[in-house]
């Protein structure tokens, strides 16, 4: 039993927490996020002014037990990250519907490389099923020897391998215009996740139904409302795609693609077909809305490319970046997220003055192939203006363009796969705007 | 262990390529042959050839219909939009920096336009229209956008004849596992 006495010691602190809580999940923006980065930032005065908490009283929650175990069954963030969340993305027009839509990861919040299953990204064409994994069949069937139908729990039986990567949307990041400062890296980059995805490679059950060699491409198709369809190379389907069940340790989530999806290692996000209940062997691509009508790039040139599937190389600072404040000058750690569709990043250098000068970063093993890698690099800052920015290398050499080179190869009209280099500016005083 | 397995699958796969022909080796043995009526509930799929288009047929004046009863609301009287996508106009925008790409302006492919509608339209009650009302309603947006005439029927025989006027605006950027798409 807790003493009662004991238990409602402090009730102004809590108060405060709360209401500190609420006024951020408003998302005022620049004013919310650059409040909760300065108060974490200058936390340890603020607390000793207000706090009983500190040196040299006995913290309040140590004066009593804690919650009983499984509180609740599925644990959850402190409430003190109740911050922490998917939100729409700042600086896009609201959607006329929340179904076909899209939600952003909170990168400037997360440590390493793994997103928490919660804060992935979404982007749904006709929202998120609810699908009785009993009820939800693949059939894998056209330009085979054997039409097959397999259960999910068909599919759990066969071997089975995990691989971490991450997921772009081919629509991340929007610096075509001239950038708008209030954006936070969420706004930017959020569109982007990485997680150990559990699952069968597809080559497995492709060789289950046998592939007739005139097979080029392949359906596929989901269990939602939108019936989501890509067409995928054959070539891309027996190399390391997954039909993926698991994921950083648990089944999908349903916003995820439960209980089935494909994963397509370093494609464009949409590619990886969510709830998936179809593959279709076939000679040619199937020319499907989600190929011709969207993510298709409008080239200055005149033509309209289309299955541009590799997320070519692209990094990003997620600390310090848009929407946090500094506190005093001195040391900082710059930190970030670097990765490539084509394999693993082999160099990333961080500049303080706007790209005049460079320096390694140092990379956080294991670096990994088509997934995000943590770099880091030590910053002593003055006071004064500084101009952030990232740029990697990837193993095949290819490095990642300026915004201005990449504006000379095309434009906005071709939309998706910004990839250029992105600034963060620091004003003196330390506030930080995106200066794309 | 799965490594080794994976390895004795990939072996196999490498061998039976050479044959020209992806089958396992020594298949597992797990799951079961799908039935061709299975496959037809659930093969919704229309290519450019024209393949996959169902019987049935519909005409511009039915589609009128059919549109205003289930389209309009989202796609405009008339289709210019708003609060979903434009589906008519925009001719010779494509290339502007603020285009109006519409199934007219657009899409390569009318095939493409029945097959979207036939799996996801309309939004809020998906593959519920029947093929003779996709038919009539592809029709109707088709001539909307002058592409064909107002005493057009469509049916699986003429759908994918239809020469859209973008058909040769777009070139494919995949080229091979290893180069993937252009920069």
């Amino acid at each position: 039993m807790i003493p009662q006495r004991l238990k409602s010691r402090s009730p102004s602190r809590r108060d405060r927490a709360d209401g500190a809580v609420r006024q951020i999940t408003r998302r005022g923006l620049i004013e919310a996020s650059a409040r909760a980065a300065a108060a974490a930032i200058a936390s340890h005065q603020a607390l000793a002014q207000e706090g009983d908490n500190l040196p040299p009283s006995v913290p309040e929650w140590q004066l009593h037990p804690g919650a009983d175990v499984m509180s609740p069954p599925y644990g959850l963030p402190s409430r003190f990250e109740a911050n922490v969340v998917r939100r729409p993305r700042g600086g896009s027009p609201e959607p006329p519907t929340r179904v076909a839509a899209l939600s952003v990861t909170p990168l400037q919040d997360l440590c390493g490389i793994i997103t928490p299953n919660g804060l992935h990204y979404e982007r749904h064409h006709a929202g998120t099923p609810t699908i009785d994994p009993l009820e939800h069949w693949l059939i894998v069937h056209g330009m085979v020897q054997q039409p097959m139908i397999f259960t999910i729990e068909d599919v759990r039986r066969f071997p089975s391998v995990s691989r971490i990567h991450f997921l772009e949307c081919s629509g991340n990041t929007q610096n075509w215009r001239a950038p708008k400062p209030e954006l936070t890296v969420q706004d930017t980059h959020g569109l982007l996740s990485c997680c150990e995805w559990t699952g069968v490679p597809l080559a497995t059950i492709l060789a289950e139904a046998g592939v007739q060699p005139e097979a080029k491409w392949m359906l596929a198709e989901g269990a939602d409302a939108a019936a989501m369809t890509r067409s995928i190379p054959i070539e891309k389907a027996l190399d390391d795609a997954l039909l993926a069940y698991a994921q950083n340790g648990e089944r999908l989530r349903p916003e995820q693609g439960y209980p089935l999806r494909l994963l397509l290692p370093g494609y464009e996000g949409n590619a990886s077909v969510k709830w998936l209940r179809r593959l279709k062997l076939g000679a040619e691509p199937f020319e499907t809305r989600e190929e011709t009508s969207k993510y298709t790039m409008v080239m200055p040139d005149g033509e309209t490319r289309q299955f541009n599937f590799v997320m070519q190389a692209k990094s990003v600072i997620t600390f310090p970046s848009g929407g946090q404040r500094l506190g005093p000058p001195g040391f900082y750690e710059i930190s970030g997220l670097a990765w490539s569709g084509l394999g693993k990043v082999a160099l990333v250098e961080v500049s303080t003055d706007g790209g005049a000068s460079w320096r390694d970063a140092a990379l956080q093993e294991p670096v990994m192939s088509k997934c995000l890698t943590r770099f880091r690099s030590p910053w002593r800052w003055d006071g004064g203006p500084a101009l952030l920015a990232s740029r990697v290398t990837d193993e095949t050499g290819y490095v990642q363009p300026s915004r201005e080179a990449l504006l000379k190869q095309r434009d906005v009209r071709s939309y998706y796969h910004y990839n250029a280099i992105q600034n963060w500016s620091v004003a003196a005083g330390g506030v930080v705007t995106n200066a794309g | 262990m799965p490594d080794r397995i994976a390895r004795r699958i990939t072996l196999a796969i490498a061998a039976t390529l050479a044959a020209g022909v992806v089958r396992a080796a020594e298949p597992y043995g797990i799951g079961r042959p799908a039935t061709p009526q299975e496959i037809a509930g659930w093969d919704i799929g229309v290519s450019p050839s024209g393949a996959g288009l169902p019987s049935g047929r519909g005409g511009v004046r039915r589609g009128e219909a059919v549109y205003a009863e289930k389209c309009a609301s989202c796609h405009g009287a008339y289709g210019e939009g708003k609060p979903m996508d434009q589906l008519v106009g925009g001719f010779g925008t494509v290339f502007d920096m603020k285009p109006h790409k519409t199934v007219g302006s657009f899409w390569p492919y009318a095939t493409t336009l029945f097959d979207y509608v036939r799996r996801a339209m309309p939004l809020n009650a998906p593959q519920s229209l029947t093929p003779d009302e996709v038919y009539a309603v592809s029709a109707y947006v088709l001539f909307l956008n002058g592409i064909v005439s107002e005493e057009t029927t469509l049916d699986k025989d003429n759908l994918a004849k239809i020469v859209m006027p973008n058909r040769d605006g777009f070139v494919s950027a995949y080229q091979s596992p290893s180069v993937g798409a252009k920069p």
